[in-house]
């Protein structure tokens, strides 16, 4: 199979672009600004080529394109594997989608190390790219291990205040599931003789080992998603995070534990996954109610929009083990919305967050007054958050639900009360932030977002409303990748679709 | 196909161009625009109007697929059936009439330009909600009504109230959405569709099936209904998610008149209406919402006679009317429920609009105790009150007699106790319609003035732009039941609706209607006669007695006055409940335990004893080695398990 390398072209493209910052020379003021270029260009350069990548793909296959193997450690049956499927092939786009805007954001915010900071970005990326792409679980390993390094070096040395606290949080927590989760790739390998995933996702482990296996990959996932209880370290590291930070660990690295659990737990361990689907349902539930409290009452806002993070991905997780069409197909939509939402509401705090240095929500207040650009621009991330139709937010959440009816009702109706607690937490922060006569005297002086701040926000505006209005162009090409994960975890588990009693089984319209 | 694209998109085209170009083509441009296309949006809905329900041209133009997985398909589509159509045509009237008036009402306003775009997207937003020909396009009207609702409630949002009664009308209603989206998840489950056409062919087979719902069983079409209910329930403002109604006044007057009376909140009379094919054999839901529908149409009635501030009064007159549509849809009269939908959106919006009149007259002011003698100065203001007023209470001839009797009579025509509990509370509630009406119309234009001498010499009567839509509505109020009622609810009502309404087999409360005895049929307007000549006396000429009344039934005057408690109510066990389990689980759930008993827990063990976080800089790399440490443990525990099985 001799194919044109391109996800490892796109993968390694960033990588190249940090070697090219890392050898410039110069003054200071130089590096920087060429160190801003060289990012934002390799950034664009791999957006393009994902992009053409993209345009390839053929969105009826249910199987991996692209794919590329080679050999890396020999006698061992480990490569070097790459692939997409209609699953990962957006978590690809959202990385090259954000990574540009994150460089964007950064480029009057970040004036210290700069070199530095671009190339922790470029190394993040490619990390990133590598984790969707990879198809050997030990290649899977070393990225998914490997993105926590830039992103760590991104929170502990240009955060706020307590950076070192929360980028030790944020370490210790995800190195527990680290350990577990490598452990049970070497049982899988033990027990198989094979890290490669598409053979593993048809060949069948035995159920007592499943369930040991299961959580061990639960210990990792769970706190990258994060589930409650391992969610705390979300809101400090986004706390402290700088603005760019937040957007890709909320636009991209939160989805690296549905995408586990997509990629690897249900294919692999379809019995184990349904065995503990009452855990994770109801870690969920506790999830999405729980944070939404907390939410209400955050008084940092960027904390309230951490809090609301955790609460979305519970309906991600909801989704995904509920194991329907709808429901995971929704919980994929939920990922890539809160990726492009949640980075938004990101950059709006840190629109304001330039202006006025203080995330405290008390702070600001009447911004409609002096900002109504601004005011418009957050006043639609707001609603997308909320879920309200015609924008992404709604579409994901409610295939969840509806796909989640007929696995467990207590379910559904717990989790959607959270669309009601949603609206409250994020209705009250608006109101405290843009509503309001202006009460500080340097709030008045805030200017309306610049040209470049609207760039960055065009994409992602646009995106909301593409995919809120005309979802198909999203979920027609995961479907064929989502109904054989469906189709082989049925049969694991011997699951016929069952109708309501009282009526034979409708036809499908 | 075109006409439907036209009168459906040309309001959200004027919002567009007043909300995206309002700077650069000025209040004036704005305002020009989103009324030249509202004008356009309403002369095509008359035209589908004759074409539809005259010439019984149904018709559903399919725009785009929406969302499509799985078995899930739904559209985006302009559905024009004879409800539809009769819904658009309410909308686009009433709406251009708001748009022109508010020329003049919002004429000393900033963001006049803001304003006009949020009523023509509303506008929008109503019409693909009567339009949807799935319940998911249904829900995302239904949002979307609710969103500009939101905005146009908070739309001085320089105003800390203003802004608080936009949230509690956005959350309240999504406590409704929650049973509304509960209820389009059950219907998925049970007919693998969310199209109107599919689920209606299919409704009858479904009617002995059974859902599991929260560890019962419930019969699959009640439990649809009663959740879809919940959704109604919220939007249109009944009794238990009402309260957000009242103080959804915040908002320019334009916005009451057009979206908490006349459109928005008749949205959960139109959804019932809509699924009635299902609803037919949800009996005891029906039986609830006729229950219901009396209770609020009763309650909101005694809030109101006791209410000073005028707007308020007509809030809870509004609340009142919608419990009367909703007790017709329970005992299965659709067509009289439509039709009082159809007279109450011009004489409420009328009234709405005249009573914005008056306040715009008395440069802001909405007590009625610091009004009074102002008909000489504002005559044609006073006159249309006059007919708005005689709409509401049903006097005969006048649009409101013709739907709201019809109610009353259906609801005593029905066979059972729900229904009779229904008639008597509507009758109830007639009498106090027609007092609170008069009382408001004796305080406010009648009697001595009570504002200070510079108000008075400031009132003065509204401008054309804003006396036109009113003499429009004030039209509707005078003629629309009369000229209607034959195709409504008459003899030509089959041929009208055509198959947009179904009713059971055997079940004609309409028709039946005729047939009751004399007394019950004129009870309605006897007791509205005796209300108006209750308040003429408590108001004209007994003018201390309605203050000795309240002393002397000091309680009950209190429950009244207070709205019987709900909003006190609500916030000791909702909100604040909400807020002080947030920061019990934020401070003692994430911060105590969680945070205690795992990562600092570990810090503070392995750093010995260091109490701030600031001692983890100089000791984190034994805690990582510590974590190092333990993972190893757990990675030979756990291999070593895995290897012996």
């Amino acid at each position: 199979m001799i194919t044109f390398p391109i996800l490892s072209l796109m993968t390694f493209l960033p990588l190249l672009g940090a070697l090219l910052i890392f050898c410039l020379r110069g003054d200071e003021k130089s590096v920087a600004g060429n160190a801003r270029i060289i990012a934002l260009l390799t950034s664009l350069v791999t957006f393009g080529v994902s992009i053409f990548m993209y345009a390839g793909f053929d969105p009826h296959a249910a199987g991996f394109q692209f794919v590329e193997k080679y050999r890396w450690l020999t006698g061992f049956d480990i490569h070097y594997k790459m692939g997409v499927d209609g699953i990962s092939v957006f978590f690809i786009l959202l990385s090259t989608l954000l990574t540009p805007i994150c460089v964007l954001a950064s480029w009057k915010s970040i004036q210290s190390r700069v070199r530095e900071y671009m190339m922790a970005f470029m190394l993040l990326e490619t990390t990133m790219l590598g984790m969707f792409a990879a198809l050997d679980l030990v290649l899977f390993y070393v990225f998914f291990e490997a993105v926590l390094i830039p992103m760590y070096c991104i929170i502990g040395v240009w955060g706020g205040k307590n950076r070192v606290y929360a980028a030790f949080k944020f370490f210790l927590y995800t190195l527990l599931g680290s350990v577990l989760l490598l452990i049970a790739i070497l049982a899988i390998y033990h027990q198989t003789g094979t890290t490669d995933i598409p053979t593993l996702m048809a060949s069948s482990i035995p159920s007592g080992m499943q369930k040991w296996l299961f959580l061990a990959f639960l210990a990792s996932f769970a706190v990258k998603v994060p589930m409650w209880p391992v969610h705390t370290w979300l809101p400090d590291a986004h706390v402290e995070a700088p603005t760019a930070g937040s957007v890709i660990l909320a636009g991209v690295l939160l989805k690296m534990g549905g995408y586990g659990f997509l990629r690897l737990s249900l294919p692999i361990l379809p019995e184990a996954s349904h065995y503990f689907m009452p855990l994770i349902f109801g870690l969920s539930v506790i999830a999405v109610i729980y944070t939404s409290l907390v939410a209400l009452v955050q008084e940092d806002m960027k904390k309230l929009i951490a809090y609301s993070s955790i609460a979305h991905m519970g309906f991600v997780t909801i989704g995904i083990f509920a194991m329907t069409t709808q429901a995971v197909q929704g919980a994929m939509f939920v990922m890539l919305s809160h990726g492009i939402v949640s980075a938004a509401l990101f950059l709006c705090v840190g629109v304001v967050y330039d202006r006025l240095h203080t995330r405290e929500i008390a702070r600001y207040g009447g911004l409609v007054n002096n900002m109504p650009v601004y005011a418009a621009i957050f006043m639609i991330f707001m609603l997308a958050s909320v879920g309200l139709p015609a924008t992404s937010g709604f579409v994901g959440e409610f295939l969840v639900l509806v796909g989640t009816f007929k696995v467990s009702t207590l379910t559904t109706f717990l989790a959607a009360t959270g669309v009601v607690l949603g609206a409250a937490y994020m209705l009250y922060l608006y109101k405290r932030v843009v509503f309001g006569e202006i009460v500080h005297d340097d709030v008045r002086k805030m200017t309306d977002v610049s040209a470049r701040e609207i760039a960055v926000f065009a994409p992602l505006v646009v995106l909301v409303f593409w995919m809120g209005i005309y979802p198909s162009s999203f979920t027609a090409p995961m479907a064929p990748a989502i109904e054989k994960v469906i189709t082989r975890y049925d049969s694991a588990n011997h699951i016929v679709p069952h109708a309501p009693k009282g009526v034979a089984a409708p036809e499908v319209h | 196909m075109q006409l439907e694209t036209v009168a459906v998109f040309a309001p959200l085209l004027g919002a567009a161009i007043a909300g995206l170009f309002g700077k650069k083509i000025g209040d004036k441009g704005a305002n020009f625009a989103t009324c030249t296309l509202m004008l356009v949006s309403a002369g095509c809905a008359v035209a589908l109007f004759r074409d539809v329900l005259f010439l019984h041209h149904p018709h559903t133009a399919t725009l785009l697929t929406w969302i499509s997985s799985g078995a899930l398909k739904v559209d985006w589509a302009l559905r024009f059936d004879q409800l539809a159509t009769v819904m658009v045509t309410v909308v686009t009237v009433v709406s251009c009439c708001v748009h022109f008036y508010s020329i003049g009402y919002m004429a000393h306003d900033k963001a006049r330009a803001r304003f006009t775009a949020y009523l023509s997207l509303f506008t929008f937003a109503m019409l693909m909600l009567v339009t949807a020909d799935n319940l998911v396009q249904l829900f995302f009207g239904w949002e979307g009504v609710g969103l500009m609702s939101y905005l146009l409630i908070g739309f001085w949002n320089g105003k800390e109230s203003a802004n608080n009664a936009a949230i509690k009308a956005f959350v309240m209603n999504r406590i409704g959405d929650f049973g509304l989206a509960l209820g389009l998840m059950a219907t998925f489950f049970l007919f693998k569709s969310l199209n109107f056409d599919y689920i209606f062919a299919h409704a009858a087979e479904m009617k002995d099936a059974t859902i599991m719902f929260l560890g019962h069983g419930y019969g699959a079409l009640n439990l649809i209904c009663a959740l879809l209910f919940v959704g109604a329930m919220g939007k249109s403002a009944q009794l238990g998610l009402h309260t957000w109604l009242p103080d959804a006044m915040e908002g320019p007057t334009p916005v009451s008149a057009l979206i908490h009376a006349a459109t928005m909140v008749t949205a959960g009379v139109f959804m019932v209406a809509r699924m009635s094919p299902v609803y037919e054999y949800a009996v005891q839901v029906r039986m609830f919402i006729t229950v219901m529908g009396g209770l609020t149409a009763f309650v909101a009635a005694t809030i109101a006679i006791t209410q000073f501030d005028i707007k308020r009064v007509i809030a809870y007159s509004t609340m009142s009317q919608l419990g009367y549509m909703f007790f017709a849809l329970g005992v299965s009269a659709y067509s009289a429920a439509i039709f009082h939908l159809f007279t109450h959106a011009f004489f409420k919006a009328l009234l709405f609009l005249g009573s914005g009149s008056v306040i715009h007259a008395m440069g802001g002011e909405q007590d009625m105790r610091k009004m009074g003698g102002l008909y000489k100065k504002i005559p044609q203001t006073y006159v249309l009150m006059w007919i708005g007023s005689l709409a509401l209470a049903g006097i005969p001839l006048f649009a409101g007699y013709y739907s709201k009797d019809l109610i009353l009579e259906a609801d005593f025509a029905k066979v059972g106790d729900a229904a009779r509990f229904a008639y008597w509370l509507g009758v109830a509630a007639a009498f106090m319609t027609a007092f609170y009406s008069w009382r408001m119309i004796f305080m406010t234009f009648h009697g001595k003035p009570r504002a200070d001498k510079h108000t008075m010499d400031h009132v003065h009567e509204s401008p054309p732009v804003m006396l036109v839509p009113l003499y429009v509505l004030g039209a509707g109020a005078m003629f629309g039941g009369w000229a209607f009622h034959r195709f409504f609810v008459g003899d030509a009502r089959q041929a009208f609706w055509g198959k947009s309404l179904f009713v059971l087999k055997g079940d004609h409360t309409v028709a039946m209607a005729e047939n009751i005895p004399a007394w019950a049929a004129h009870a309605p307007v006897a007791v509205g006669v005796i209300g108006i000549l209750v308040a003429f006396w408590l108001y004209m000429k007994a003018t201390k007695l309605p203050a000795k009344i309240a002393k002397a039934f000091k309680p009950l005057h209190s429950l009244l006055f207070n709205k019987w408690y709900f909003d006190e109510i609500y916030h000791a066990l909702g909100v604040v409940p909400a807020f002080i389990i947030g920061r019990a689980l934020w401070k003692t759930g994430d911060g105590k335990i969680i945070d205690g008993l795992g990562p600092d827990g570990v810090a503070k063990a392995v750093a010995g004893g260091a109490r701030k976080a600031s001692k983890i800089e100089t000791g984190y790399i034994y805690h990582y080695a510590f974590a190092m440490l333990a993972g190893v443990v757990a990675f030979i525990t756990a291999y070593i398990f895995c290897v012996q099985n």
